[in-house]
């Protein structure tokens, strides 16, 4: 059971916690904007990745089981 | 018991200062502050720590003042305002802003648990507990507040915040003046 | 009784939505409508069982969404029966694309086709409610209105939401939101309408020609259906023809049939120099080679484009197709519900590099900007808007590769800068 890190886009506001706590797996587009590349979270980087999820004062970021 | 009259007089003095700590705080999260030294997450998260660490001062400051006795304060004064036989005025400020405090902490608490929508219209609200704070101990602080380094520290509270307001309101991040124009042209606002 | 029995089929194998107007040349009334396929043919689907049978049939009979997507409609109704919980079927007659009148077309010319469509539509769910959304101000607005009124047998109410112009508000979960809380701008996903909906309801969302084409399978059978177009493309379809033709307008075509011949039919200028197929945010093809590419999803995906609304945009010889899609890609851009930053900033910053594409800006590094961009804005919005500016603009660099290599070698459009493709920005929008 993989999980997977997902943005609602409407939800976003750019605010840019979830790229500088999880830079493995989430980049920056031009605008702020994050670009969750591949989406899938290695077991490693659970921990942190959920650390991001709760860091987003837009609650823009979730892990969810795929 | 006077002692703890005492003490609670200082631990409301330290909860002011804390609390505007946090205020200015949040205005800098809220603003998107950031510098190298001190990321979003740090501020964030250090918002987050000192308003703990107020809530607990401000109960240190509430339960010795009604433990103490020496003015009488009922538990029921803490959260309902107005209704105390000791400065009603005053000390129904503080129930004001403790009650206020008490309603931010809970839904942040919850976040994850509740509407969006809900939680930011409590979390304004924190820019109407830190004034009401403010003259709760202004008021009912006399000679502590009213005169001395403790009115130099509550002039200071006061410019602090003041400061972080006017900054805060000065900012805002292409994304919401996005969000605001759409709106307008959508005719939701 | 394991087949249905179907009514005596239609025998024309082109025009079958239409065939009223192309005998007549009359709208349908609800009279002429009864004289030629009868009633909607509820009662051959009766209960649970015949509700399952009615979703079958459409499933073989390989129906896809006319709206845009081309969504396989056998498989909707499925998903949304499946649901349970009193559906609710919205019948989507917002025409928002500016290259497309097949919409209204249809529902001038046969409106009890449609409204059969979404009865049968609603009894295969077992919906509690239709409701047809069209733009606020539509003159048809009132003969849509009347010809509901004169209906009287309809077991499910049917009534009318106005819609915002704007472009995105008709997209499935706009609609959605538009009923649920008056605001008619697209939602995250999941949930999809399908799921929860209106009131939190299973919600069929169906473009008006869907139905149309529903509601004659239901009367005379998938294999009728099947008859004509294509294995993969089935039926026939409305197509809207504008540009440089003499002939512009919403005609009736068997699905497979040559994009050449549908232009030959508008009577096209021999010398136009592409086609922009799906729609404003389809995919430009290059003439001759657009001409011997079937209208069916397999046949054009394989040259680039999609089906989408049936639209095709001629585009003549004298126009520069960068500066079009510039023009075309900054009307997305304004019409973006401005909700997701890909879309509110990226949109506008394609139309900027296709601008200066087309003004022979010097700008070197403006091609791999552009790449680099489309990949970041494709997908990342809540709904496919963004996406549809991306595919019309990859198409663009593709089809027109010529006239961009002109343009970065410093040469200007020789012609002015006029633009073909009509479109205005859509009106402030109201709640």
């Amino acid at each position: 059971m993989t999980e997977h890190l997902r943005v609602d886009p409407i939800a976003c506001r750019a605010n840019g916690l979830c790229a500088d706590l999880l830079p493995e797996l989430v980049d920056l587009d031009e605008w702020g904007y994050p670009i969750v590349a591949g989406s899938d979270v290695p077991a490693p980087l659970r921990a942190t990745a959920t650390r991001a999820v709760r860091a987003c004062p837009a609650l823009a970021l979730s892990l969810t089981d795929r | 018991m006077i002692s703890l009259w005492y003490a609670s007089r200082a631990a409301g003095m330290l909860a002011l200062i804390l609390l505007t700590g946090t205020v200015v705080l949040g205005a800098l999260t809220g603003g998107r502050a950031s510098s190298a030294r001190w990321p979003r997450f740090t501020i964030a998260a250090l918002h987050h720590n000192l308003s703990l660490l107020t809530v607990a001062f401000v109960a240190a400051h509430v339960v010795t003042a009604v433990v103490d006795g020496y003015a009488g304060i009922a538990w029921l004064d803490t959260v309902v305002p107005f209704v105390s036989v000791y400065h009603p005025f005053w000390l129904g400020l503080g129930a004001a802003a403790f009650d206020l405090l008490l309603a931010l902490v809970a839904t942040s608490l919850l976040r994850t648990r509740i509407s969006p929508k809900v939680w930011r219209a409590v979390h304004w609200a924190a820019y109407a507990c830190w004034p009401v704070a403010l003259l709760h101990g202004f008021g009912i602080g006399a000679g502590d507040t009213q005169s001395g380094w403790g009115l130099a520290v509550v002039i200071a509270c006061l410019a602090a915040a003041i400061a972080a307001v006017l900054w805060r309101v000065g900012t805002s991040s292409p994304d919401t003046r996005a969000r605001r124009g759409a709106e307008k042209a959508w005719s939701l606002r | 009784m394991t087949t249905t029995q179907h009514a005596a089929a239609p025998q024309d194998a082109d025009h079958r939505l239409l065939a009223d107007w192309y005998e007549t040349g009359a709208p349908a009334d609800l009279a002429t409508h009864l004289t030629r396929h009868g009633p909607a043919p509820l009662d051959a689907y009766p209960g649970g069982h015949g509700r399952d049978q009615l979703i079958a049939e459409l499933e073989r009979s390989g129906l896809r969404g006319r709206g845009g997507a081309g969504f396989p409609t056998g498989r909707k109704l499925r998903a949304v029966a499946a649901g349970g919980r009193g559906p609710v079927v919205l019948v989507n007659a917002c025409e928002g694309e500016p290259v497309s009148g097949k919409d209204h077309a249809l529902l001038s010319l046969a409106p009890h086709l449609v409204l059969d469509g979404a009865v049968l539509a609603a009894h295969a769910v077992a919906a509690v409610e239709i409701i047809v959304c069209l733009h606020d101000g539509d003159p048809l607005a009132r003969p849509l209105a009347n010809a509901v009124a004169a209906r009287r047998t309809d077991p499910v109410p049917i009534r009318f939401q106005p819609v915002p112009r704007r472009y995105v508000a008709s997209e499935e979960s706009a609609l959605v939101n538009l009923l649920n809380t008056g605001d008619a701008r697209p939602t995250s996903k999941p949930p999809r309408p399908d799921q929860r909906g209106v009131a939190g309801r299973p919600t069929l969302v169906d473009n008006v020609e869907t139905l149309a084409h529903l509601a004659l399978i239901a009367r005379y059978g998938a294999d009728w259906f099947r008859a004509t177009g294509t294995q993969d493309t089935p039926g026939t379809t409305l197509v809207t023809v504008t540009g440089a033709v003499r002939e512009p307008g919403v005609r009736e075509v068997a699905c497979g049939t040559p994009v050449g011949t549908v232009l030959r039919l508008a009577d096209a200028a021999a010398d136009a120099q592409a086609v922009l197929v799906g729609g404003i945010a389809g995919a430009w093809l290059p003439l001759p080679f657009a001409a011997r590419v079937p209208l069916a999803h397999r046949e054009l995906a394989d040259a680039g484009a999609a089906l989408g609304v049936g639209a095709l945009f001629v585009l003549p010889a004298n126009a520069c197709g960068v500066a079009e899609t510039a023009h075309i890609v900054r009307y997305l851009a304004g019409e973006s519900a401005a909700q997701c930053g890909p879309c509110v900033f990226g949109l506008p910053a394609l139309a900027d590099d296709l601008a200066r594409i087309a003004g022979a800006t010097a700008d070197t590094g403006v091609i791999a900007r552009l790449a680099n961009r489309l990949a970041i804005v494709e997908g990342r919005g809540a709904c496919r808007h963004p996406d549809g500016a991306v595919r019309v603009t990859r198409s663009a660099l593709r089809t027109f590769a010529t006239d961009v290599d002109r343009h970065r070698a410093g040469q200007r459009c020789v012609h002015s800068g006029q633009s073909y493709v009509p479109l205005r920005q859509g009106e402030r929008g109201y709640r």
